[in-house]
């Protein structure tokens, strides 16, 4: 073995990597996107974009540590919008700093106060629902409530994913505004105590496992029923589907818990006006209907239409309780479930 | 100390310096925060935690073990039909990334699965609530999943520990009156103790990192606990502290196992002997042999192997070959390539160093280019975060204020970032594959190279490189298998529009279409076993020339 031909070969290896580099963050006509959510839900709604105002959108999925990642890239981090699910998730964005006020009267005519920052450091897009999977064969349940899901009639009959998962914990964050925190531990033991099997797995496993008979009731997200049933996922899964009513439960004596899905601008944003409009466009009619036809979410204009799966749950009642103080006890409630060995 | 003797021990420092950036970057982190997360650790999560920890460290642990060692004298000890094949294809599972397996077997085993769906057809039964079938999402089954696809680890070393060992100690046994088993416990067994250690403390680290498998089975793990810490609460000091009390209890663990054995010499390698020869097996043992092998490869490839085949039809059949597949391939291919190359050479520097600077400090330089396969990927990407994007700010100001060209992130923003996480992630496997291959090459072979006028880095390059190719050949390919499989590491640090097979899988199975995941997590598997057969083949040269 010789020195030169192997050096000379990592050379020309590491200059081909410098040279993609390519600094193409400030080119015009286009936009980048950082997101947690999965590229496969938002594709066809940028692809949607793209076509209508002809700028092109590079898109990272970035799971976990979205804020970390932006805040380290720093001043010359190429991101222009960031896309985050959760509205705690959102708000942490804002506590970093790693997003900068937008002022648009068509993202705030468009979206409810309350689902937006007043100072439009962060705008809601998207919502789900947090919804009752219940068997078709062995329930017979038109309404629900979360309180209920403490009754010792369900012992060993729910299926639920981690308490850990940011839908989990912002139910029960929810439950800890609303009752405080002794009381949502009271409840929270209760639920461990009638779960059919370990909390694991996504939240179609919930309606998997009610028609594979380990349950008879779980908790899960509203747009995975649309995705089930409508065959979008395989005829396997339209079966899961399929086995299952969905009921729209409400915390006793107020609506149903959501999340949202949101984005908000780069604090150092190469190119802001394009991150704006691409803000504007997804609240824009054309893609809020892609949002309720082919994601099965709750669109967040007002007055756009439902998909027929999703409205077919009967009408949704949000929660009325603000979204800051679900944020506000989200860190409450993952110690909680750790306290009560929710997951164990 | 020569010109070049210096040259490589600067270069190893400035490795050992690369893989300590992160974790000083945690220790920063971690002083940040307060201790008031440890109350509430020490009262409601390390209790379970710490058992799950510990109880799944101690299964996969003596699976390992015994799954490698066994399989591995198996091969070596005896000869049976289907030995040949079994050889190359216990090593299998390697190409099969835990989180695939965990998804496989919970779908497998599931009461709508075929396993549950034959039982119950051929019981009669027609409720599956009355058939009782073990929870899939437990510990037992994740310690037995774990333990099915981490034991090539153990394998490899302890085969080529075996292929190694010189007849004539297994006949001197033999003719003191021992027979099979009493050889293989009381000589075989000890003198392949250094091999079963570090395939094992490889699979014992692998198993307490990993996040996807875990997660998914339900168990709780302290890396499991991290993740919530960081990601739920947004307490990033807490999850460092956490992290780096755990790093501390795994270079301890590993120091006293060192240690245990400081005192034992295992010179067997340095001279050339006859080799082990198989012996025979006959009638039914010769099945009963054959049956016993393939379990492991059974188990850890062929069922989530056959499974994904099965579920990739499925879905071509209904939605064709999704785009962009072969694009994410290359990409994976690509990186892997170069942080392969990268981590070798490092590999090479730091176990050459050791060899030339026998030492405190080149034994300390040594374990810390471990460190990096000690600490979960997760942990390390986010560590990583802040040095590397210090660095890319240094870059950006350097080249604007002296050349004025403007540049974007010239190291997070290429893929640079990823190739370093990848060698810093590895570097442990690399440096202990290379060293020991250095470790068989006689120092007297260096002397004469050096009487005939070589310098340290021609004899280097001229003698004890060609003579390890084999061991080289091994760290590469086992590097390159895991650089393929890696995936915390990769989702947090890929530049835009970048993704490979691993985030492909995972941006799927994050939104619960495993449907589509399992096409990616095939072409995971089947790419993984190119190299992996290579990675047998290589196994068998070494042992033989």
């Amino acid at each position: 073995m010789t020195t030169t031909p192997f050096r000379r070969r990592c050379a020309v290896l590491l200059a081909a990597l410098c040279g993609s580099v390519a600094a193409s963050a400030h080119a015009a006509g286009e936009v980048n996107v950082y997101t947690t959510r999965e590229p496969g839900l938002i594709q066809p709604l940028l692809d949607a974009f793209t076509k209508a105002r002809g700028i092109k959108v590079n898109t990272v999925f970035v799971k976990d540590g979205l804020a970390e990642r932006v805040a380290a890239e720093g001043r010359r981090s190429p991101a222009d919008v960031l896309m985050a699910v959760d509205f705690g998730n959102l708000i942490d964005l804002v506590d970093k700093g790693v997003v900068q006020p937008t002022k648009s009267t068509a993202l705030e005519a468009a979206i409810p106060a309350n689902l937006r920052d007043a100072d439009g450091r962060w705008f809601s897009l998207s919502m789900r629902a947090r919804v009752l999977y219940a068997s078709k064969d062995r329930t017979n349940l038109t309404s629900f409530t979360y309180e209920d899901l403490a009754k010792p009639e369900w012992k060993g009959k729910i299926c639920i994913r981690s308490a850990q998962h940011p839908y989990n914990t912002a139910m029960i964050a929810a439950y800890i505004a609303h009752h405080g925190e002794a009381e949502a531990e009271t409840w929270l033991r209760a639920v461990k105590a009638n779960l059919a099997r370990k909390p694991g797995g996504g939240d179609r496993e919930v309606a998997r496992d009610i028609l594979g008979q380990i349950c008879d009731i779980g908790i899960a997200n509203s747009y995975y029923v649309g995705r089930m049933r409508s065959g979008d996922g395989g005829p396997e899964q339209k079966t899961w589907g399929d086995a299952i009513n969905v009921v729209l439960p409400t915390y006793a004596g107020h609506g149903t818990n959501v999340n949202v899905s949101g984005a908000g601008v780069a604090a150092h944003a190469p190119n802001r006006d394009n991150a704006v409009a691409l803000l504007e466009y997804l609240v824009s009619e054309e893609a809020q209907a892609i949002y309720a036809k082919g994601n099965y979410e709750y669109p967040i204009r007002k007055g756009a239409a439902i998909d027929p799966i999703i409205a077919s749950f009967g009408a949704l009642k949000q929660d009325d309780i603000d979204l800051g103080a679900i944020a506000k006890h989200r860190k409450a409630a993952s110690l909680l479930a750790e306290k009560v060995g929710f997951d164990n | 100390m020569s010109r070049d003797g210096r040259g490589a021990w600067i270069a190893s420092l400035a490795i050992a310096a690369l893989v300590l950036a992160p974790v000083v970057a945690l220790v920063v982190e971690a002083l940040r925060g307060d201790a008031s997360l440890w109350p509430h650790l020490l009262a409601n999560v390390l209790p379970p935690t710490v058992f799950d920890t510990l109880a799944m460290l101690g299964g996969v642990g003596v699976l390992v073990i015994v799954l490698g060692t066994g399989s591995a004298w198996l091969v070596t000890a005896w000869e049976f039909p289907g030995r040949r094949v079994l050889d190359w294809a216990l090593l299998l599972p390697l190409a099969v990334p835990t989180y695939i397996v965990a998804y496989a077997y919970v779908d497998l085993l599931h009461p709508l699965g075929p396993v549950q769906g034959g039982l119950r057809a051929m019981l009669g039964i027609a409720n599956p609530r009355d058939l009782w079938f073990p929870e899939v999402r437990s510990l037992p089954s994740a310690i037995v999943l774990l333990g099915f696809v981490l034991y090539p680890y153990v394998y490899l070393s302890v085969r080529a520990m075996f292929l190694l060992q010189s007849a004539s100690l297994l006949d001197a046994a033999r003719s003191l009156g021992h027979g099979g088993t009493s050889v293989f416990l009381r000589v075989a067994l000890p003198l392949a103790r250094p091999a079963i250690a570090v395939g094992t403390a490889l699979a014992l680290m692998e198993a307490l990192n990993d996040i996807g498998a875990s997660e998914f089975l339900g168990v709780r793990t302290l890396t499991i606990s991290i993740y919530s810490t960081w990601v739920n609460r947004a307490d990033l000091a807490g999850a460092a502290q956490i992290a780096l009390a755990m790093l501390v209890v795994v270079v301890a663990l590993l120091l006293v196992e060192r240690h245990g054995r400081r005192r034992q010499r295992y010179a067997v390698a340095a001279q050339r002997s006859r080799r082990m020869a198989p012996r025979r097996l006959g009638g039914v043992a010769r099945w009963i042999a054959l049956g016993l092998g393939s379990v492991p490869v059974v188990v850890g490839f062929v069922a989530p192997t056959a499974y994904l085949v099965f579920e990739t039809v499925k879905r071509v059949r209904f939605a064709g070959l999704p785009p962009a597949l072969l694009e994410a391939g290359l990409t994976t291919l690509w990186l892997a390539t170069l942080a392969t190359l990268v981590t070798v050479l490092a590999g090479i520097v730091i176990a050459w160093c050791v060899r030339q600077r026998p030492g405190v400090a080149s034994r300390a330089v040594e374990r810390i280019a471990g460190l990096g396969y000690a600490i979960p990927g997760t942990v390390l990407a986010i560590g990583l975060l802040g040095p590397v994007g210090a660095l890319d700010e240094w870059l950006g100001d350097t080249l604007e204020a002296t050349f004025g060209i403007v540049v974007g992130l010239v190291v997070l923003g290429s893929g640079a970032a990823l190739v370093l996480a990848y060698s810093v992630r590895f570097l442990a496997v690399s440096v202990g594959g290379i060293e020991s291959g250095l470790a068989r090459v006689p120092p007297s072979l260096d002397q004469a190279a050096r009487t005939l006028g070589r310098t340290p880095s021609q004899t280097l390059w001229q003698v004890d490189l060609p003579l390890i190719r084999p061991a080289l050949a091994a760290a590469a390919l086992l590097v390159f298998v895991d650089c393929m499989k890696e995936l915390p590491a990769t989702l947090l640090l890929r530049p835009l529009n970048v993704e490979t097979l691993a985030t492909r899988l995972y941006g799927e199975a994050a939104r619960g279409t495993y449907e589509e995941g399992a096409i990616a997590a095939l072409v995971i598997v089947l790419a993984g076993l190119l190299p992996v057969i290579l990675l047998a083949r290589v196994g068998r040269a070494r042992a033989v020339d």
